[in-house]
Order: C-alpha cells, then structure tokens, then sequence
C-alpha cells in the first residue's frame, strides 16, 4: 500500500474511532455548545438594547445587533468546541491504546488526524446549531450569493482547522484534563478580546492593537462581510494567512510533540 | 543454528542520572519463549517498551533486531512482525469489545468481511462473546487482559511482548492466561514474557533471564538456573523441646532454629536420604510435629542472584 493511501485509511479508521467516541459521550460537546448559545441570547435579549443604541449612536436596535453579533459568535462557537478537542486529546493520551497505536504498523499522524477532522466535523456541526437558533432569533444575510456562503463555508472549516490543530497540540503537552482546559482557555478568550461583541473603533486607544491583531477578528469581520456586505478590505487577505499559519503551527506542534518518546 | 526472533547487544537506557538498562543482551531463537524475569523496578518494562519500538534505546546501543529487520532503521517493519500487550490494558475503554476488535482489523487493513470474521472467532475464542457488546471500560481485569490479548492477535503477529500479562489477576484468570500463552507457542509464535512470579516463568519459559538493576544476573533454562542454588532440605518441626534438642543432637548436620524450633537438615529430596533421616530419628525414638520437604525453586534463584533486602531466612541459608 502507498503511503499515502495508507495515510488516509488509517486516518479514516481513526476519525470513524473518534466519531464513535463523541457520539457514544455527546455531553462534553453540548456542554461546550452552550457558551455560545447563552452568550448570543444574552448579548441579544438583555444587554441588546444598550450595546445597540451604544454601537449605532441612537435607538436601540435589537435586530442591527444580532446581525452584528452573529458572525463573531459563530467563530467563537469553534474557539469553544476546540477546548473539547483539548481535553479529549489530552485524556486520551493517557489511555493504554494509544501505546499499542505507537506498537502498530500505522500511518503514525493518523491518530491525531483522526482527532483534527472529528472536531472540525463537530465544529461545524455546532456552527450551523448556533447559526440555526441566531436564524430563529431573527439573523438574516444581506446580499450573500452562492458564491458568499461558500466562502463563508470555506472560511470557517478553514478557521476550524487551524484552532483545532493548535488545540490538539495543547492537549498533547497538557498532563491531563483539568490542565488541557485550562490550557485551552484562550481560545475562548480571545473572542471576547475581538470585534465579536463591539466594533474595534468604540474600544480604547490602547486595546485596539490587541483586539485588531490577533487571528479572531480578522476572521470575524470577513465573514461578516461575507454575509452581510460590510467592507472586508485586508481583512480576508488576513484571515487566511493567519488560519494557513496557525495550522501549519499547531501541526508540526503535534506531530513532534507525538512523536517523543513517551516516558 | 535457528534464527533469532529477538537478538540485542548492549541495550542500554538511561532516565536522567537513574542507568534502568546497562547493557543488556538478549537471543530468543524463534518459536520458544522465553522469560525476562526480574522484580519491580528491574527494567523489564523498560526493556519492553524499546524492543516494541515504544521508546528508543540509548545511544551506544549495540544492534537490535526484531524479526530480522533492525529496530533503529526500519521500525516500521518491526512494527508490522510484532504484538504487544502492555501491562496497563491497551484498550480502548469508551467503546465496546467487539469495535475494539473491528479497530484493529481496520488498522491491519484487512477487509470489511476478514476482519468481521476474525474479530468473531477471536472474541469467541477469548470467551468474550457475551461481553462483546459492552463498553470496554465495564470489563473485569481478567476480561480487559483477554481483550487486550485479542486485539494483539488480530494481525497474527509471529513476535509477541507479554509485559506481566498476569499481574493483578486472579488465579483462575492466571490459569486461563497461561493457557492462552500455550496455545500461542503450539502455533509456533516466539513469545517475550517479562514477569514477577517465578513460577510462571517456570511453567512458560524455555529460556529465563533473570534481570536486576538493569543487567543480566543469570540466564538458561529453569533447570539451569536451579542448578546455580543449592539448597534442597528438610525441615522439621518440634513442639517438645526435649525431642528437639533430642532431634538436634541425632541429626549432627542440622541447622538450628530455637525460636521455632525447627530443624534444617540439607536434602537433595530423594526418597533414600529422606528415609535416613527417619530412620536416624526412629532409632533415637523421636518424633517431629511436622515435616517438609523443599527443594530449590526458581524463588531460591531469585533471591540468591537479585540480593534482594527483604530474603526469608531460608532462602538467605539456601545460598550459603
């Protein structure tokens, strides 16, 4: 067998193990699933009115403000699914099967891949859940064409990918569970440090650096332009070299960190 | 002369300052088993762990090969020739026996119906049928062990590692591992065993050594072994202490031991120097509470060769 069909055999044997663990054990996942949703109910339906009236300078808008916080929140919604990519990679390392996958004549990655795209799967999953219950709170696109849905499709499989890489490599070096979710805490961080929930513009002179520069709000601003016709500007440009970058991180991470030798 | 299943020169490994293997050597000839035997902390699993392809061997490592295909330069071959089943289960808990067992025929690549197949006879073969639909995680020690062993015959591995596949199971377990080790040998698999209990490596092994603090302290078969310790004898037990010190003087070349009153005559076990005794013992009109004859086991070598801290008596004078 080529490599790189044994390569993705395994890979699939693998992702098909880790389906079948999170859908054997789907509470982690839907603990992990309610951040977000609580966070959009909440942004909407009780601090609505301010934040809207704040960010348009007048009345309240309710339904300006979902539109604005959709496309953040969607993006946080991976940021919190990947700390279950940490914490399980991280408890499955210390199961005996994984010394007896490192014994076998497998594509050695495959263990971690199959971890990658099971989270990425259930990241989206849990995006389109979110999206679904922002839809039903009243979130409409404006002017997105096939073309813009797929890209926006595109962006955030992309942007999974890359925290969900990163993730797993968090969960490698973290020595068990309570460690790798703490670990992975900036992953939910961020978000809230990004132009999620406000514009970049209405926070201080000195945070602005800090929330303009870092890989959320890149990614949160073109998919708004995405979806809602706002200007993008380098913000895609942006965005997929900082999801290109941290994959390409957190994959060699891992693989190295998996290939030590376990003690 | 056979070919080697396992050959190692100068298996060295060191964690930080703490040496765990100094320079081990290693020839199991194919189908045999053979026997790493050693306390805790001796390096037997260490030594596992590198011949598995686990963890890597320290450098200044003579050659290592495993199935003829040399470990540092082709472990993936190596990989492919071998089994192992650790000494903590190699399963996986969140899901059940059988999809375990589909697992590892996934990854062996056999196909859809092979290795539906294999996973079945092997399941039944292992008594593991009615448990088959559980999680793993459920399973009783005994159970996870035959799962574990299982799983490492679904890619009909010539070279098996059986790092103390019968620690902490109970004697009926025990027995029906043993059997399975039996059955693997009659179907011409070579067979690495590390464990702790003598008397396994005596019922198992062709050939044992005998690890201590990462060296080799004796090696052959368990007859061999037996050989390096003298220290068959009789023991008798009095509760009279007249007819002991009456024993004690009739019996000149006995060893004393006041406290329990019992008495040490050296005995090679056979029924002639036995009947001396009783007849010597007669004469004098004396007779022992209890008598019991021991013969050097694998246990007397043991503790001769690993100078063990915590040796019973008798086995200090065994050595004598």
């Amino acid at each position: 067998m080529s490599s790189l069909s044994l390569a993705v055999r395994d890979s699939s044997t693998m992702l098909r193990r880790n389906l079948l663990h999170a859908r054997r054990y789907p509470s982690l996942t839907l603990n992990l699933l309610l951040t977000p949703i609580m966070l959009l109910l909440l942004f909407v339906y009780v601090f609505g009115d301010t934040m809207s009236s704040g960010i348009g300078g007048g009345a309240p808008n309710r339904s300006a403000y979902i539109a604005y916080l959709v496309p953040g929140l969607l993006l946080m919604t991976i940021g919190s699914t990947v700390v279950g990519t940490a914490v399980s990679v991280s408890n499955d390392m210390t199961e005996g099967i994984i010394a007896r996958f490192r014994t076998m004549a497998i594509h050695r990655p495959s263990v971690l891949v199959g971890h990658v795209v099971g989270s990425v799967l259930q990241s989206i999953m849990s995006v389109v859940l979110v999206g679904a219950v922002g839809v039903a709170i009243g979130f409409r696109s404006r002017g997105a064409g096939v073309l813009e849905w797929l890209a926006a499709f595109g962006l955030l499989v992309l942007f999974a990918l890359a925290v969900t890489w990163i993730a797993v490599g968090m969960g490698l070096v973290s020595p068990n569970a309570e460690a790798a979710s703490n670990n992975a805490v900036p992953l939910v961080l961020l978000p809230l440090l990004s132009s999620a929930f406000v514009p970049i513009h209405s926070m201080p002179g000195w945070f602005q650096p800090i929330a303009e520069y870092q890989p959320f709000t890149p990614a949160i601003e073109t998919l708004r332009g995405l979806l809602l016709g706002s200007r993008i500007g380098d913000n895609g440009w942006l965005a997929v070299v900082w999801c290109v970058g941290l994959a390409v991180l957190g994959y060699f991470w891992s693989t190295s960190t998996f290939n030590r030798d376990p003690k | 002369m056979t070919k080697l299943a396992i050959a190692a020169n100068g298996l060295r490994k060191s964690y930080g300052d703490q040496v765990v293997l100094d320079g081990v050597d290693l020839a199991v000839p194919e189908g045999t088993v053979f026997s790493l035997l050693g306390p805790n902390g001796a390096g037997k699993t260490t030594a596992v762990k590198i011949l598995s392809t686990l963890v890597r061997a320290d450098p200044g490592t003579g050659d290592i090969h495993i199935g003829g295909h040399n470990l540092a330069t082709d472990p993936q071959a190596v990989r492919a020739a071998i089994g192992v089943t650790g000494q903590f289960s190699a399963v996986d808990g969140l899901i059940t026996g059988e999809e375990n067992m589909l697992l590892m025929a996934d990854l062996h690549h056999l196909s859809r119906s092979e290795g539906r197949r294999t996973a079945a006879e092997l399941l039944e073969r292992f008594d593991l049928v009615e448990a088959a639909k559980k999680p793993a995680s459920t399973y009783s020690g005994g159970m996870k062990r035959r799962l574990d062993i299982a799983m490492t015959l679904v890619g009909n591995p010539r070279i098996i590692f059986l790092d103390e596949p019968t620690t902490g199971l109970d004697p009926r377990s025990r027995h029906t591992m043993w059997q399975i080790i039996r059955e693997l040998v009659s179907d011409g698999v070579t067979v690495f065993l590390t464990t702790q209990y003598l008397d396994e490596a005596d019922e198992l092994a062709d050939r044992i050594a005998v690890l201590n603090d990462g060296r080799i302290a004796a090696h052959g078969s368990a007859a061999e072994l037996k050989r390096l310790v003298p220290g068959g004898h009789v023991r008798l037990r009095f509760t009279d202490p007249a007819a002991y010190q009456g024993a004690a003087r009739t019996l000149g070349d006995a060893t004393r031991d006041d406290d329990s009153l019992a008495l040490r005559v050296p005995n090679d076990g056979s029924q002639r120097e036995l009947r001396s005794i009783l007849d010597r013992l007669d004469l004098a009109g004396i007779e022992a509470d209890e008598l019991t004859v021991h013969t050097p086991d694998l246990d007397d070598v043991f503790f001769a060769l690993t100078g063990s801290a915590d040796i019973p008596s008798q086995s200090k004078e065994a050595v004598r």
